[in-house]
């Protein structure tokens, strides 16, 4: 299992009621059952791993974060998570609302796009950075608002949600991520990991 | 409509007080089995059947001795497994496959019934079916599961029994018809009421059938169970046997031909007021209605495990109609999972060979029940 998902799994507490919205085949849900005993729910919008997730007894519903988080109520979870897809979205700001609004608390991972060779891809091509984590190019990303750890660190202010714990994945290694090392991770480290509350 | 010896009937003695206001007791109840109870009784899944189908599943059908209309779900290894569950489906109150329906006689004036047989609502199907548990005696249903009009009475089923079944299966249904579902059962119903051998519904007593009109009406409905482009890639304009337009009126297109085709075999199986009585209760569903305008309080009661399923071709009950299932269960907090097919076969995808169909239903149950 990517570290990642190890990562998430650790941050989540036993027997919660947890959503993965956007969760693919399903590997993340499974884990968290399994391992932490969750009431786990995922939001997926292709239609095949929708159909792989049921295949595997797991409860997903096909569907968009943008449109069909509005049907769940407030705090119908005590964790939302968000894989690597905030900066796909139109609204990021509108989104991590609505995680925190039908979460408790959300966990959001990103790729860093102030990791040292994307900037370098750029500054030496110049052109827009292809890398392992991002691998399209500019004209078929999905990835419209992508961001670095110190963006999301500064979102956090504009938009006012409270950062409960950060972490950084660098070379499957993890650390904290905090206010003296912040300049050094959002240059190494290829992901940040986020859990949120408002 | 002769009904032939072989139809398993139960007569529920327990008197079922209708929607409408009237009270029926020692009716017969038409109904099919496959597979077999186990010991624990835990292996039963309710069948429910849409507006023109029988008990009759899968298989070969005894009266019309063609496939069962779920032929392709349901069976030994297929999505609903006969190897392992006990099937059980029951013709509808209303119908004419042998449940107590307008061709039966009245007790009280030794009369066949005709218009004079009490409207039915799905409400009352679902609370004369539920006698079947009873005498099974199952106490707990695996799972109830049903297309179309079965996919309401799903949805009314859990709703009055909040626990007699484990898992919930409504598939490209709808929780109330729309003002165009409405619309087009209308067309059916005034194209049997005009055939002039309607009699008021009292043909079976005058020995006529008013055939053209039940025949316009399922030509009419069929149209709304397939989607434009599937009828495009089948038909086309493509002419039957011919080479060129005849210049009037008999069947110049395939896709007359066809219709007119399903309209005089639909005929031989089915009774005309029956298709009034059936159609009238689709109509008069409205299970939003019935908790007052919040669908989330028909599902409130149960701790079952919901999937919902819908096709991208089906322009009767749309996706966004089976999503607004989906919707008011997420509300509260309920077990539901949902996928919408993709498809060309329209509304009528659910009977047909839709592969990532069969499968998602397959995983869906047998996963459950690994896990029960």
């Amino acid at each position: 299992m990517k570290t990642e998902y190890k990562i998430i799994v650790d941050l989540i507490e036993e027997k919660t009621r947890v959503l993965d919205v956007g969760c693919d085949d399903g590997t993340l849900m499974e884990s968290l059952k399994k391992n932490k005993n969750v009431d786990a729910r995922g939001i997926e919008i292709s239609k095949d791993k929708v159909q792989t997730c049921v295949s595997k007894g797991l409860t997903v519903i096909e569907g968009n974060a943008e449109l069909d988080l509005k049907q769940f109520p407030n705090d119908s979870f005590d964790y939302v998570v968000l894989g690597q897809t905030l900066q796909a979205f139109v609204n990021p700001e509108i989104v991590i609302k609505e995680l925190l609004r039908v979460g408790k608390k959300a966990i959001i991972t990103i790729p860093n796009f102030g990791h040292w060779k994307v900037r370098l891809n750029l500054l030496i091509k110049g052109t827009m950075p292809i890398t392992e984590s991002l691998p399209n190019d500019w004209y078929n990303t999905p990835n419209i608002h992508m961001c670095t750890i110190k963006d999301f660190v500064k979102f956090s202010k504009i938009i006012n949600f409270k950062i409960f714990k950060s972490l950084a994945l660098t070379n499957k290694n993890i650390s904290n991520i905090n206010n003296s090392n912040l300049f050094y991770k959002n240059l190494f480290a290829e992901l940040g990991i986020f859990l949120i509350e408002k | 409509m002769n009904i032939k010896e072989n139809i398993k009937t139960l007569i529920i003695k327990k008197p079922l007080n209708l929607d409408c206001g009237k009270t029926i007791n020692n009716y017969p109840l038409a109904y099919e089995t496959y597979g077999s109870l186990n010991k624990n009784k835990d292996n039963a899944i309710l069948v429910f059947h849409a507006l023109t189908g029988d008990q009759f599943v899968t298989g070969i059908n005894p009266i019309t001795k063609k496939d069962g209309w779920w032929s392709y779900a349901v069976g030994p290894n297929k999505s609903i497994d006969t190897n392992k569950y006990f099937v059980i489906c029951a013709n509808v109150i209303g119908g004419c496959m042998g449940s107590y329906g307008p061709s039966h006689k009245n007790p009280d004036t030794n009369k066949i019934y005709g218009t004079d047989f009490p409207v039915i609502t799905i409400n009352d199907m679902v609370n004369a079916q539920v006698n079947l548990l009873d005498h099974f005696k199952i106490k707990k249903l695996f799972s109830v599961v049903g297309g179309s009009m079965g996919g309401m009475q799903v949805l009314q089923f859990i709703s009055n029994y909040p626990d007699k079944a484990s898992t919930v299966v409504p598939i490209a249904c709808t929780s109330n018809h729309s003002a165009q579902n409405i619309a087009f059962n209308e067309l059916g119903r005034q194209a049997i009421a005009s055939d002039h051998n309607w009699s008021d519904g009292k043909y079976l007593s005058n020995n006529t059938l008013p055939d053209k009109g039940l025949s316009v009406a399922r030509m009419a409905a069929h149209i709304t169970y397939l989607s434009k482009k599937g009828l495009q890639e089948k038909f086309g304009r493509k002419l039957q046997e011919r080479d060129a337009l005849k210049f009037g009126f008999d069947a110049d297109f395939q896709i007359e031909s066809y219709l007119r085709y399903q309209g005089s075999v639909f005929v031989d199986r089915f009774d005309a007021n029956s298709y009034l009585y059936i159609t009238r209760a689709m109509d008069y569903f409205d299970l939003v209605k019935q908790f007052d305008g919040n669908l989330s309080n028909a599902f409130k009661k149960t701790k079952a495990k919901f999937f919902v399923i819908s096709f991208t071709s089906d322009w009767l009950y749309p996706t966004q109609e089976n999503k607004d299932i989906v919707i008011a269960l997420n509300a509260i907090g309920a077990d539901v999972g949902f996928v919408e097919i993709k498809s060309d076969k329209g509304h009528d995808s659910f009977l047909l060979d839709v592969p990532d169909f069969l499968k998602t239903l397959k995983n869906f149950l047998d996963k459950s029940y690994s896990e029960r």
